[in-house]
């Protein structure tokens, strides 16, 4: 089964917040989101979970009983335990007895939440509440699993224990649509989407987005064109995306070219936006 | 000016029968960006405390600017906590009047990008741009020494970027900066790094050196979804990776012993592994030892 948007456009008065965005999410594979603040990664996540209204465009999602959808803010209640969490929201899906010990269990195991089980919400690390929102958004075994930023600002070794869920449940069948502004998660999913300003900048496996990036990045102590360049480390990188007669588009002689990676890409395809569309 | 901006020689930190920072020596020189990573608990911020004078040491020896970090010396000191330390009730400009009041310099001009901000509360601002009013906050006084939590968690390539652009002026105009952080992207932006563990140094220097040996095993096979969950049940930390598997902290052969006995073809190659992976890796042994 394959879930997805097509042609999105979303407003908020007078906000673009998506411009005709078209994205395919199929049953075992992740698909991740990338892009800054007000890129449209919430709006994309809450259009596919059919959280608002489209001002164009159309949506296929399965019903609400079938839908996992983690939001940004923690979506755990701070005054409920661990394991009170975790009923509450089975308990709306009619999950009860011993098949909701079981799989609570289960799940606890999973994300090595186990001996947390009885904590309340509020004294959990940012890294375990998290993993305890990960559990409520798939306690009742969804095909679509959302997950707005779940990874953002925790420590390492959640980080790889979230991936290791969210890989688990795309393996067993789900489809998985997460946002996340990390850009190593985005190069390990199956598909990745860049959004910039409402509207996808590229999308595909990495293979095919580093195969489709046109241009040259170089790497300089100092760019010619400052508003083409970007800080990696000590040095920057300048962007030449060639073919186009409004700016110098290919690099003078002497340069060194860089192998770009996906921070490269996704810089190089912001600024390209930014400095040929008239804002 | 030359000399080290700081210094920890020595250092350890005890809470009553708990080491949280054990027999650490790390130093800071002008113009350089040291790069300070550790998972929870590694001893990062116990140090960083420290360092800033906020917590007394044990043992062993800290110094700030040449001497003890008092209240005069911390004047010269440019912080931004994780948290970013600001008043999200007060507008931009405030926070700024505030931190440049308690500095007692002038109030920093705005840059372009944050201009139209000026009267609108902080907490009404975007991540990205709250990150930009942190840190005029804490550069306004030209700091010598500049500690960051964190700097760039949770904003955008481009945000990013222009964080370490900033970051990186600092370092040029002859400061040091020291920046704790998790994240490879953050991480490869330093001139060097220091490794933390179970409050000990245990590696220092560029990412390859952080990473050590340290391996992961990528699997690769047509029947994905059967061999994750097969590796899965035995207990490997296992993700994907596209249409490959990634295992951490794995022993290929080991690996290999649970797809033969599944029945599942798939070739096996040790990849080396990421600066998290290593972080797994060192915490995994913390919890066995």
């Amino acid at each position: 089964m394959t879930y997805s948007v097509r042609s999105a456009t979303v407003r908020f008065g007078s906000t673009v917040a998506l411009d005709d965005v078209t994205v395919e999410v199929p049953g075992g594979s992740v698909v991740a989101v990338v892009g800054g603040d007000g890129a449209g990664k919430s709006t994309l996540l809450r259009a596919l979970a059919g959280e608002l209204a489209l001002d164009a465009g159309t949506v296929e999602t399965p019903p609400k009983q079938r839908l996992g959808y983690l939001p940004a803010s923690s979506g755990s209640w701070a005054a409920l335990t661990v394991t009170q969490n975790i009923d509450f929201v089975a308990g709306i899906y009619g999950l009860a007895g011993d098949e909701l010990a079981a799989r609570r269990a289960e799940l606890l195991d999973r994300a090595a939440l186990t001996p947390a089980a009885g904590r309340l919400a509020a004294q959990l690390s940012g890294g375990m509440r998290r993993k305890l929102g990960f559990i409520m958004a798939i306690v009742h075994r969804p095909a679509l699993l959302i997950l707005d930023e779940p990874t953002t600002g925790i420590d390492p070794v959640s980080r790889i224990d979230l991936w290791r869920l969210v890989s688990e449940a795309a393996a067993s069948g789900t489809a998985v649509l997460m946002s996340t502004t990390y850009l190593d998660e985005a190069e390990r999913a199956a598909h990745l989407v860049v959004l910039d300003s409402g509207r996808v900048l590229v999308q595909g496996s990495y293979d095919r987005v580093r195969a489709s990036f046109a241009g040259v990045v170089t790497q300089t102590g100092r760019p010619v064109r400052a508003d083409w360049a970007w800080r990696r480390g000590r040095v920057l990188h300048e962007y030449w995306p060639g073919g186009d007669s409004s700016t110098p588009a290919n690099p003078p002689a002497g340069s060194t070219a860089v192998a770009p990676d996906l921070e490269d890409i996704v810089i190089a395809l912001s600024l390209a936006r930014r400095n040929t569309v008239p804002s | 000016m030359t000399g080290v901006l700081l210094r920890a020689a020595r250092v350890t930190r005890r809470f009553g029968a708990f080491t949280a920072v054990d027999d650490v020596s790390m130093q800071v020189q002008p113009g350089e960006v040291v790069g300070l990573l550790g998972a929870n608990g590694a001893g990062k911020t116990t140090l960083i405390r420290m360092l800033l004078g906020l917590i007394a040491v044990t043992s062993g020896r800290v110094d700030l600017l040449g001497g003890p970090p008092d209240r005069e010396r911390r004047r010269r000191l440019g912080y931004v906590p994780q948290g970013l330390g600001l008043y999200g009730d007060l507008t931009v400009r405030e926070n700024l009047s505030f931190s440049a009041g308690a500095y007692g310099t002038a109030v920093p001009v705005l840059p372009p990008a944050l201009a139209p901000h000026a009267d609108v509360l902080v907490r009404a601002l975007p991540l990205g741009a709250q990150r930009q009013v942190a840190f005029l906050a804490a550069l306004a006084h030209s700091p010598q020494v500049l500690v960051l939590d964190e700097p760039t968690s949770g904003v955008d390539a481009l945000a990013r970027a222009a964080l370490w652009d900033t970051i990186r002026a600092q370092a040029e105009q002859g400061a040091g900066v020291l920046v704790t952080t998790h994240y490879m992207q953050e991480a490869q932006q330093c001139d060097r790094l220091l490794l933390m563990s179970g409050g000990r140094l245990v590696a220092r220097g560029s990412e390859a050196d952080i990473i050590g040996s340290t391996t992961a095993v990528a699997v690769r096979t047509e029947d994905w979804a059967r061999a994750f969950a097969a590796l899965n049940a035995a207990g490997a930390p296992v993700m994907l990776e596209g249409r490959a598997i990634r295992v951490a902290d794995a022993d290929p052969a080991g690996l290999a012993e649970v797809l033969r006995a599944a029945g599942i073809e798939a070739s096996l190659q040790p990849v080396p592994a990421t600066i998290e992976e290593r972080m797994l890796m060192l915490s995994r042994q913390a919890r066995a030892s």
